[in-house]
């Protein structure tokens, strides 16, 4: 029954987001006001029952239901409860009623938090994201029904794939998909300000704090996901370049340059048409990232689920959206008109140049990506490897670096070239000099190391300077309110890019890697750490069995000293060998053990013993830049704009 | 043109070929090598780098060259594959390392298992390009003449190893 009630619940979804779609959108365009009206409603009708939708699979999977198929493929009854909740988006099925949730509710937000938006444009966005929405519930209920019963039902289910049996990666899709879909708001703006025409600051003003939070958690989501490679997988990469982690890339890379760009739209009214463009290829970017990994169109170590059929219907759909959109954004962008002509050397400069360096390093992953297809269409079948993505990626980001100093600094409009000479003269000095001293320190002399630490310093620099600037000559008090939390937001998202050049130059410069045989007793020493191998144990836990080592390890100088547990676990019902690597994580290197295979009947195990200098400030980089979004998201400027722009309006309406 | 048409048209170009990407299979393509000797090679054995093993060593036997890299990603998917096809014993399965750093080649054979009797280090791919090497993976099925009797692009999968290699190979053993 229950089942039953989720399928139909989201058929009736359905039927809401047509009427969401249709409705306000023509309302807005004959200017009939009641219907204009439904838009919030219909918004929050869907979001209840998709809710509730949810709510029914999550229920299958805790109580065992084993009569529907889903569940059977993907939960088993040893299964702890905190994987039976996330097993509900362990495949293909589940994680597309996660992502209609997670669009319903970001539908329910903008409906809600968006006073300020005049009720037109609002039902407009609304519209949209209703339009949006009927495609992937259509998607859902046409090709993958997760409520699907299965006569007669199973004894027991043949269990959660043990990959994702690990809570880093159970609360990986929800973040990826908040960012991912949250990027659909940014588009349905920037969709509604193109059929309204009014392409504006006001509309820039309105998308900012909503791509700011998209953003924010699409950066975590990103984040996630290669912590979660990096201990589970068990060979010690934080990222592989593999089509499905390019396909979460892309519209990162691309919302970055659409915050910028929504930035300078809204302080100087240019770039209109641009920023228009940047908000559709974000979103399209996410749907086509989920058209990568659903389709089965590349080989990919992710591709958990991938069906052609599947594929044909959301090639559709992109079609649809993404053709449409981009038809719409050529009929109206010859009408839009900058408010002002553009200096290079000025902040909207350099910040456009910032977004030609991002879409081109967009373009060059997702040529990338998709070369091995058009390889396919003529014939062939191979892999672009990481040798492409690492020198293409370094050559487009180190200019970059250099601009987010520069860009802090530069005077919005124009400004000269001997002020900010002299500005930057001295600090460049300083930087290059103090790299130089630090790159000697190193074990070893390697010039990207250089590049990659005077990269780091330059950004942490003039974020000192621009802090300095602000402050100097001003009482505390006064410039602690008046800096708008935008500011702070800058500098954060700033100083996190700083924190992850330097996690991502030394640990891909300076790592290392040891292969060894190891049997019970015997010692090894990887840089400047002992590790000595004391045997293995088996162990019994719920739904699998674990073959546990022993290690301790302690530095040369005997002041450190840790003892580690690497396991290789077998799951029970699908049999599958599983690495659990052990770590001892610290702010300046990881020691990373893991178990390979027995060697022999002595004991001998093949041993992978890893040195990871500053891994941790990959991630603790991206955590500041997520910090960054959300300062920025939370400037008083929304919401003060917020009040006066509705007593503007409710003033207006009853003058009319 | 328009400037602002330029996005729709470089999507349609895209869509049309996403859509072409779902309607294919790894295919067979004929190579202009098929049926001509073997490209003459000596390169230094990934196990062993102070020797070399060519062409010539492996003349009068029916042999496979298979091209991977730790770095590709469908060398991973044929993996599973390629030591069915090792597991069988029936012919000397050469891996041709392509473009990749010997340190990377050796950690991932130890990861994954090594199928191969030796791997040899075509680090510039200089030998690929006498193959005619399109990406990788590639497979090449080589006579005991010497002659090139098949070549499959992408990776091999269970069916084109039953279906498509093991007929040819059972015909070269015979």
């Amino acid at each position: 029954m229950i089942p039953e009630i989720g399928h139909f619940a989201l058929i009736i979804a359905l039927s809401i987001a047509f009427v969401q779609a249709a409705v306000p959108l023509a309302g807005a365009g004959l200017g009939v006001q009641r219907w204009i009206a439904l838009a919030v409603p219909a918004a929050l009708a869907q979001l209840l029952f998709i809710g509730i939708s949810y709510a029914c699979l999550t229920w299958v999977f805790i109580n065992h239901d084993f009569s529907v198929l889903y569940a059977v493929k993907n939960s088993n009854s040893e299964l702890p409860l905190i994987y039976r909740i996330s097993g509900v988006w362990g495949a293909h099925e589940g994680s597309l009623l996660l992502w209609a949730l997670v669009l319903a509710l970001w539908t329910g937000a903008v409906a809600v938090f968006t006073p300020n938006v005049p009720r037109v444009m609002r039902a407009r966005v609304l519209a949209i994201l209703g339009l949006v929405s009927c495609g992937f519930l259509l998607f859902i209920i046409i090709t993958s029904n997760p409520f699907e019963r299965l006569f007669p039902a199973a004894a027991q289910g043949s269990d959660l794939n043990p990959l994702l049996q690990d809570i880093g990666l159970a609360i990986h899709p929800p973040m990826l998909y908040l960012g991912y879909v949250g990027f659909s708001v940014a588009f349905a703006f920037s969709i509604a300000a193109l059929i309204s025409g009014q392409v504006d600051s006001a509309w820039a003003r309105w998308s900012r704090p909503w791509t700011n939070i998209a953003w924010l958690f699409l950066t975590l989501g990103i984040a996630l996901g290669s912590w979660w490679a990096y201990y589970e997988l068990g060979w010690g990469g934080w990222w592989f370049w593999d089509p499905v982690e390019n396909a979460s890339f892309m519209p990162w890379i691309v919302g970055t340059a659409l915050m910028h760009s929504l930035a300078i739209t809204e302080k100087r009214g240019t770039f209109k048409a641009w920023t228009a463009l940047l908000a559709i290829f974000a979103f399209s970017l996410s749907l086509l990232g989920t058209f990568l990994v659903r389709s089965g169109v590349l080989t990919s170590v992710h591709a958990f689920a991938s069906d052609p059929q599947r594929g044909i219907f959301i090639l559709g759909f992109l079609v649809v959206v993404v053709g449409g959109s981009l038809a719409l954004y050529a009929w109206r962008a010859p009408m839009l008109k900058s408010a002002a002509k553009t200096n290079l050397l000025s902040r909207d400069g350099v910040m456009l140049l910032n977004n030609i360096f991002l879409v081109v390093a967009c373009s060059a992953i997702l040529l990338g990506t998709l070369y091995p297809i058009a390889i396919d269409a003529m014939g062939g079948k191979i892999s672009v490897g990481p040798p492409y993505f690492n020198l293409m990626f370094l050559s487009l980001t180190a200019p970059l670096g250099v601009l987010i100093g520069i860009g802090m600094l530069i005077r919005w409009k124009s400004d000269s070239l001997q002020r900010l000479g002299s500005k930057l003269k001295i600090p460049a000095i300083v930087v290059l000099v103090l790299a130089l001293l630090l790159s000697f320190a190193l074990p070893e002399w390697i010039w990207t190391a250089y590049l990659g630490i005077a990269m780091a310093l330059w950004i942490a620099v003039t974020v000192g300077i621009a802090v300095y600037e602000r402050f100097h000559g001003r009482v505390l008090s006064n410039a602690l309110r008046s800096t708008p939390a935008g500011f702070y937001g800058m500098l954060l998202g700033h100083l996190g890019i700083a924190v992850f050049i330097v996690g991502v130059t030394l640990t891909s410069l300076y790592n290392q890697e040891k292969d060894l045989r190891m049997a019970p007793g015997d010692t090894y020493e990887v840089a400047g750490y002992v590790f000595t191998f004391h045997g293995v144990r088996d162990y019994d836990i719920d739904n699998y069995v674990a073959t546990r080592g022993g290690f301790s390890v302690s530095s040369e100088s005997g002041d450190f000293k840790v003892d580690l547990f690497p396991e290789k676990r077998i799951y029970r019902v699908q049999t599958m060998p599983m690495t659990e690597a052990a770590i001892d994580a610290g702010l300046t290197r990881d020691l990373f053990i893991a178990l390979g295979e027995p060697l022999d009947q002595q004991g001998a195990w093949a041993v992978r013993i890893y040195y990871k200098p500053f891994i941790r400030w990959v991630w603790l980089g991206a955590i500041i830049m997520a910090l960054g979004g959300l300062f920025s998201a939370s400037d008083k400027r929304y919401r003060r704009l917020a009040r006066s722009s509705s007593v503007e309006r409710s003033a207006a309406e009853q003058a009319a | 043109m328009n400037r602002s048409l330029l996005p729709l048209v470089i999507f349609v170009l895209m869509a049309g070929l996403l859509g072409y990407g779902l309607q294919l299979d790894p295919k067979i393509v004929p190579s202009p090598l098929i049926d001509k000797p073997a490209p003459a090679f000596s390169l230094p054995m990934l196990d062993e780098p102070s020797r070399q093993l060519s062409n010539t060593d492996l003349n009068g036997q029916v042999w496979i060259l298979n091209v991977w890299a730790s770095w590709c990603v469908s060398c991973r998917a044929e993996h599973e594959v390629i030591t069915a096809l090792a597991r069988k014993n029936l012919v000397t399965l050469v891996g041709l390392n392509y473009k990749d750093e010997p340190a990377d080649a050796t950690r991932w054979l130890k990861q994954f298992g090594n199928p191969y009797a030796t791997s040899i280090i075509d680090r510039d791919g200089r030998v690929g390009i006498d193959w005619g090497v399109y990406g990788v993976p590639e497979t090449f099925v080589i006579g005991a003449d010497g002659m090139i009797k098949y070549k499959h692009i992408g990776p091999v999968t269970h069916d084109s190893l039953e279906q498509t290699i093991m007929p040819i190979l059972r015909e070269l053993l015979s």
